[in-house]
């Protein structure tokens, strides 16, 4: 059985009369020690379907299974990274850790405590920024201290939700290569939710599509059979990663248009040009007709979301 | 040449308005306020509780600083009541829409009665209680009542503003209900709370002259009322700068400590 795993999972929020349905007919199964990357649209649920993964929103319908568990509730076994970093900003970085540290390891000594708390802190390479707080920090630090507190807890499954998304794209590079390299040492469960392909490709061992909302649901998983670790200097020019990158957007593109369709219909506009009044003598001399302006014809196109 | 000038705007002016303040008040003593005492006789006068701050002549008639010392006293006992109080209100009216639901209501209504209403209820309320001061535990019932919404206010609104992700991390983590208050609910409500808590002072500061006036209680307002009450005016004025300066002051200090926490 697999270890994490979504089954018919459905979400929606919003009054019965108004609802959105964000998310429908979700299945998801990740195996121990995989690497599996969402990749969807912004404002396609992918947050919403990161909340559900990690207990901290239930679904409407359907299973969420965790190690044998039914749809348990949050917990530091599923260490979530947040989008938006979420440290506390009246913490040090290194109090930010040791606050997961104390929490989750309450058996071990202080010492112990400590020294596990600066491994991790040195981990994501802070340990000269120890003593700072978030505000003294650049975006990718935080996201950094971000990461080494979840990772210091050593979930059984570490949660991305899109950890670099406001990250500049050297800094990005950056944090994947981090993120790619503690994941090959520790061997973790990952799940990371991304709006970019190649972030997907570069660092997952499976792509999953998560079509456009609402009502997204996911694709079918796409393998990546590049080896571990990945170059990313070499990687664009590898057949296999163009050929998987196309499959993916392939899918992305083909699903949303799927998703939408067309309604054409011819319009007269009507007649609303001015009359020509220089030609005013025309009419009291000359034939007494006027210049014609007949009815435009136009066809309209609408594209319409279903 | 100008822009010398310009450097010294920040004491120069404010003499400047000074002054004008003074003269109006000169000239008004003495053309159609003929009761008012000029700013020199009230300085004549005023000298001994000045220069002897803290003497002691008699019950009604110390130093300056003395005077102000007990209304102080006074207003910290109160204060401290109100922020006991209000802090935890505050909390509960954050958290529990039910709360909030009930007492809001009630809340709204009280606010704006002022510190005059209140002071003869609380006579009436512990006038049955032996063995207490009954003008002082109506004084600090007033003081707490009047000065304990701006805490409860703003630490409610704070409540209500944590973002959703610290909580999120606490349920992440797994933190217990205590921990969650202590460790992420109570730091993030800090900024708000001290907005509160120097509103609430400046309210403090202000009751404890209405209160200390209709008890006839000693201290800067007492004082006041006292001496006009015997006729002598000289030392309204200077009761007035007296409040008015600590009051200042009260607030400098508090806004103080209020921005080492709003960068927290």
């Amino acid at each position: 059985m697999a270890f994490l795993q979504l089954q018919g999972v459905s979400m929606g929020y919003g009054p019965a009369s108004r609802r959105t349905e964000v998310l429908a007919d979700i299945d998801l199964e990740i195996e121990e020690g995989e690497f599996v990357a969402i990749v969807g649209y912004s404002g396609s649920g992918k947050t919403t379907l990161m909340s559900i993964l990690a207990g901290l929103l239930r679904p409407e319908s359907g299973k969420v299974l965790f190690d044998g568990q039914d749809t348990p509730g949050p917990g530091p076994d599923r260490g979530l990274v947040f989008q938006n970093y979420s440290l506390l900003p009246w913490l040090t970085v290194y109090e930010n850790v040791a606050l997961a540290v104390d929490q989750v390891f309450p058996k071990l000594s202080d010492a112990e405590r400590r020294q596990h708390t600066d491994r991790f802190v040195a981990m994501v390479n802070l340990t000269p920024a120890r003593d700072k707080r978030p505000h003294e920090l650049s975006g990718g630090m935080r996201q950094r201290v971000s990461v080494a507190r979840t990772l210091s807890m050593q979930p059984k499954v570490l949660l991305l939700d899109e950890p670099l998304g406001a990250l500049d794209a050297l800094t990005r590079a950056t944090l994947q290569d981090e993120i790619s390299r503690i994941r090959l040492a520790e061997k973790q469960t990952v799940v990371l939710i991304t709006n970019d392909p190649d972030e997907a490709i570069l660092l997952a061992d499976r792509v999953i599509p998560l079509t456009a909302g609402p009502r997204a649901t996911l694709g079918p998983s796409i393998p990546v059979i590049l080896p571990q670790p990945r170059d990313r200097r070499t990687l664009h020019q590898s057949y296999d990663f163009k050929q998987i990158r196309q499959e993916v957007i392939g899918y992305l593109l083909k699903a949303t248009s799927r998703h939408r369709t067309t309604l054409s219909r011819s319009l007269v506009l009507p007649d609303v040009e001015p009359e020509d009044i220089t030609h005013h003598s025309q009419r009291f001399f000359g034939s007494g007709r006027r210049a014609r302006r007949p009815s435009e014809l136009k066809t309209e196109t609408v594209e319409v979301e279903l | 040449m100008k822009n010398q000038w310009h450097r010294f705007d920040f004491i120069l002016l404010p003499v400047l308005g000074g002054i004008f303040i003074l003269l109006l008040w000169h000239i008004s003593s003495h053309t159609w306020s003929g009761d008012l005492p000029d700013p020199a006789k009230t300085w004549h006068e005023s000298k001994p509780y000045v220069l002897d701050p803290w003497g002691k002549r008699g019950e009604l008639d110390q130093g300056i600083l003395r005077f102000t010392l007990l209304s102080l006293g006074l207003v910290a006992k109160g204060y401290a009541i109100a922020l006991i109080l209000g802090t935890p209100i505050g909390f509960c009216l954050g958290l529990s829409p039910t709360f909030t639901k009930i007492f809001d209501p009630i809340i709204q209504i009280l606010r704006p009665v002022s510190p005059l209403a209140w002071l003869p209820l609380g006579m009436v309320l512990f006038a049955k209680i032996k063995g207490i001061n009954i003008t002082e535990i109506a004084a600090l019932f007033t003081i707490a009542l009047c000065s304990m919404w701006p805490t409860v206010l703003n630490t409610a609104v704070g409540v209500r503003a944590i973002p959703t992700d610290y909580l999120n991390v606490a349920r992440v983590l797994k933190l217990s209900r205590w921990k969650t208050l202590t460790r992420v609910m109570i730091p993030a409500t800090l900024p708000y709370m001290f907005t509160g808590f120097r509103l609430s002072l400046g309210i403090a500061w202000l009751v404890i002259v209405a209160a200390e006036m209709l008890t006839g209680r000693p201290g800067v307002g007492g004082f006041l009322w006292q001496q006009y009450n015997a006729l002598v005016y000289e030392q309204i004025i200077l009761c007035i700068l007296t409040i008015g300066g600590t009051g200042f002051i009260l607030d400098r200090l508090m806004s103080v400590i209020e921005r080492r926490f709003k960068t927290a």
